[in-house]
């Protein structure tokens, strides 16, 4: 039977803003779910498209949902989105949480949630089937692929533009991943055999082997690849040295990919800028940035974040990666990647996702239409010369690898990420035996009757005359397809594809859910980072001590705020004696039910026009100042000046007295100008200075017989309505506060008490 | 072994090249670089690609793992495990999945013998 293929199936209702994503029912009948669609999508843009007042020269088709970035209120809530694809790299080791995490993630803006893989997986020969909690990354297997492309349609008609689901096609069972990932629905994934050759230390022939079928696959139903060339860059002693190198492993992967079938506009190179400051780190990456895009025109680039010299500190971390996208800009994108500000400290947690996806889309956005006005100078003397220097030592390092017998060779000989700037060597590379490593002696060659009766097999094949060797699909009609020899294939029939359940009976996702059913079923709160309920928090505390001694007081103060497994993620010293900035995270193992919070309605403000007739009808009046010896005006002057959409703008009358005043003036001055409201601002709050000139001002009033007939309300940053009511006033308004809510409280206050 | 930077000494036949003929060139050995390697992966296979073969004719992960271990152990891999369950299925007159089950489960392997007899 075929799913309805909107909203991820029969039984899934669309998703709603204000409810969660219901995992449990998401896992219901999953035998039953079929993807809706193959292939990569890659954004529309919309030339000179026009949001709010402005005109965006870089960006692309809208968001129906999005959450914007914080400063959008002031124009308009618009919410562009740039040009690019945006990443995120998820895996918390459970797909079950991932997936809300894709959902935050692509209410910011990703649309191309990249699912890490747990490192073991790649010398696992075959696959896995069911959802093991996975380390470091999840488990990449059927269900977990099916459950997060089910869920990942459900958020896609959420936000309104297609998301890119990705995973990685490599290991020892590169070949049956991506006919999985074919199967599945799955858009894009890491392919590229060097990367298993010499970080994962599978045998090189097996490597290169399972390849070429993967890819061939891969490109059936045009996923998208990305390489693995960046690992040079995150793995060399001094990563500035290895960009020769880095265009070699890009080309190799390139030219191997087209060989066996991939269409170009399919593969994307993975790059990094190589450097990070304090190297003078844009003026090293850009002319590696320009020798790339001009070598490798015809391709896709996916610009990653430096991680190189990613440290604890997330603001480090955010500088550098803003950075990268101005190279981005300056050049150019297909898909920008982003890494979590917390990956330095952190299995990342999923808010910082959000953040990273952030400093992308506000980074890009700000950048929008940037070349049409700075543009690189091909022709500074610096820039050239480098340019065609990378150039040229990578078409050395090509004619060394071919004099020293080839590819696999090479390879023997530790010519990749050695550190020394090619021809210079150190020494230092990853050298790998032809003859060894993980399933070395595996391949074999093909006999003279080799037959493989499925479409899109790659390489020599066996099959009947006259068959269309590629089939699939889309094969001519009436040509015979390899798969017509056992009455089709996977690929051509997706009711074919089996389906596994859960295969171990203690790690699955079943039982993992079953530990957070009562939180779940009793809508019960808990900090989380990672899973849900995980209880942990993050606390930021100064110290004014040394390093080491703030490190350890801080665990004790964590243990003092009853936090478990405190530790410390991130120091920085301020000064080696005075003092030490330390993010410490620990487990809060406390639960909030949300029935039984006593939370306040929210303020309710006013229609303009119904404020306006009310203080035209009174002639409402006010008097205000900031009281005491306090000389901050900026606050009233907020919420009084028109300027700023403050009470003027609704036709009160304001008088303003100044800053300093004493309160008896106040009051005066209020009985001299019949002011129904008298509003003061309390900033200093020095021995309760605040408190004291409320309740000053209230008992003046009261003395003076007028309190019935005036609103008296203050104002502060330390100011809250609980406490300026307990001190006299009728109300009390705190940071964050606006004119609307002041003028909607003296409206209704006064219909209330028929003033 | 280590060597220091020989890059002014080795490029002099690349300093007369065009911009557009140093690319061409580094184009031209790349694709001299992969060309054995695409053509080893044309006439070789491995047991991944053999399991990805009975994946693609419906057959669960689990049984590929069976059969083709099975294969490589009898020396029919280079004939294709796909091959060996296609030849079980025509003579079982049974879908392809079905003949896999059963290769996995140790039956079947006489028939594949008789067909490559020697092949070991």
């Amino acid at each position: 039977m075929s799913a309805d293929p909107r909203h991820g199936g029969p039984d899934m209702p669309p998703l709603r803003p204000d409810g969660k994503l219901d995992v449990e029912a998401l896992l219901q009948d999953l035998e039953h779910y079929r993807p809706r669609r193959r292939g990569w999508h890659w954004r529309e843009p919309v030339p000179d498209q026009r949001l709010h007042k402005f005109t965006y020269k870089e960006t692309s088709k809208g968001l129906e949902r999005s959450v914007p970035l914080p400063a959008a209120h002031y124009f308009g809530d618009i919410d562009p989105q740039p040009d690019c694809v945006i990443t995120t790299e998820i895996a918390s080791g459970r797909f079950e949480d991932d997936i809300r995490r894709m959902r935050m993630a692509a209410w910011h803006g990703a649309d191309h949630m990249m699912v890490i893989r747990t490192a073991g997986q790649s010398h696992m020969d075959g696959l896995l089937e069911g959802t093991p909690e996975g380390v470091g990354g999840i488990a990449v297997t059927r269900k977990q692929v099916r459950a997060t492309r089910r869920a990942l349609d459900m958020v896609e008609d959420e936000v309104g533009r297609p998301i890119n689901f990705h995973s990685y096609v490599s290991g020892v069972a590169g070949p049956e991943m991506a006919v999985m990932f074919a199967e599945e629905g799955v858009n894009g994934a890491h392919q590229d055999p060097q990367y298993n050759i010499l970080y994962r230390n599978i045998n090189m022939y097996r490597s290169f082997v399972d390849a070429a079928v993967a890819k061939h696959v891969m490109a059936a139903v045009r996923m998208a690849q990305i390489d693995g060339a960046h690992n040079a860059n995150a793995t060399a002693v001094e990563a500035w040295n290895v960009m020769p190198e880095l265009l070699v492993q890009h080309a190799i992967n390139c030219a191997y990919s087209v060989a066996v079938g991939m269409p170009k506009e399919d593969i994307c190179l993975s790059t990094v800028p190589p450097d990070a400051a304090p190297a003078p780190c844009m003026r090293m990456d850009l002319p590696y940035a320009v020798a790339l895009r001009d070598l490798f025109g015809e391709y896709k680039m996916r610009a990653q974040e430096n991680t190189r010299y990613m440290e604890a500190d997330g603001r480090d971390a955010t500088v550098s990666h803003v950075m990268n996208l101005m190279i981005s800009r300056l050049t150019s994108a297909d898909i920008q990647s982003t890494i979590t500000p917390d990956e330095g400290r952190n299995v990342p947690w999923h808010y910082n996702n959000v953040a990273a996806v952030n400093t992308a889309k506000q980074s890009l956005v700000g950048m929008d239409g940037l070349r049409e006005m700075v543009k690189l100078d091909r022709e500074a003397p610096e820039l050239k010369a480098k340019v065609r220097e990378i150039k040229e030592r990578a078409v050395l390092f090509l004619e060394g690898m071919l004099e020293d017998g080839g590819y696999f060779a090479a390879v023997e000989e530790a010519y990749f990420v050695d550190s020394g700037l090619y021809p210079e060597t150190h020494d230092d590379g990853i050298a790998r035996k032809s003859d060894g490593g993980v399933a070395a002696g595996s391949i074999v060659p093909r006999a003279d009757d080799y037959l493989a009766p499925v479409c899109h097999h790659f390489g020599v094949n066996h099959l009947p005359d006259g068959c269309d060797a590629e089939g699939g699909p889309h094969a001519p009609a009436g040509a015979m397809k390899p798969c017509d020899l056992i009455g089709g294939c996977t690929l051509c029939d997706i009711e074919k594809v089996p389906y596994i359940d859960e295969l171990d009976p203690e790690d699955n996702v079943d039982v993992r859910l079953a530990q957070t059913k009562e939180i779940r079923e009793r809508g019960l709160i808990k900090p989380e980072v990672e899973w849900a309920a995980d209880g942990w928090v993050v606390v930021t505390l100064f110290l004014p001590a040394a390093p080491r001694v703030a490190e350890f007081a801080a665990l004790e103060f964590g243990r003092a705020m009853n936090l478990q497994e405190c530790e410390v993620i991130n120091r920085q010293v301020m000064h080696p004696a005075e003092g030490t900035l330390i993010e410490m995270k620990g487990r809060l193992d406390v639960v909030v039910d949300p029935a039984r919070l006593v939370i306040p309605p929210e303020p309710v403000v006013m229609q303009d026009e119904e404020i306006k007739a009310f203080v035209a009808e009174k002639g409402l009046k006010c008097v205000a100042a900031t009281v005491g010896e306090d000389e901050h005006s900026v606050g009233m002057r907020e919420i009084i000046d028109i300027k700023h959409g403050g009470l003027e703008k609704w036709g009160f009358s304001c008088e303003y007295l100044g800053t300093s005043v004493p309160v008896e003036k106040v009051l005066d001055a209020a009985i001299e100008h019949a002011a129904q409201v008298v509003l003061i601002s309390t900033i200093i709050t020095h021995g309760d200075m605040h408190r004291s000139n409320m309740e000053k001002l209230a008992d003046l009033a009261v003395e003076k017989g007028v309190r019935d007939r005036l609103l008296l309300i203050s104002g502060g940053t330390q100011v809250t309505d609980e406490l300026a009511r307990g001190w006299g006033m009728d109300a009390g308004f705190g940071r964050g506060t606006a004119g609307i809510n002041v003028a909607s409280f003296i409206v209704e206050t006064m219909r209330e008490r028929g003033m | 072994m280590a060597r220091p930077d020989t890059y002014h000494e080795i490029r002099g036949h690349l300093a007369e090249l065009t911009d557009e003929q140093l690319e061409e060139r580094f184009w031209a050995l790349a694709q001299r670089v992969v060309d054995p390697m695409v053509e080893l992966a044309r006439t070789h296979t491995s047991p991944s690609i053999e399991r990805s073969v009975l994946m693609r004719m419906g057959v669960p992960s689990p049984t590929c793992v069976a059969v083709v271990g099975e294969c490589e152990k009898r020396g029919l891999l280079g004939h294709g495990a796909g091959h060996v369950v296609l030849h079980c299925a025509t003579a079982w007159e049974c879908p392809a999945p079905e003949a896999a089950l059963r290769l996995a489960a140790g039956e079947g392997w006489d028939l594949a013998e008789e067909k490559w007899r020697g092949a070991r």
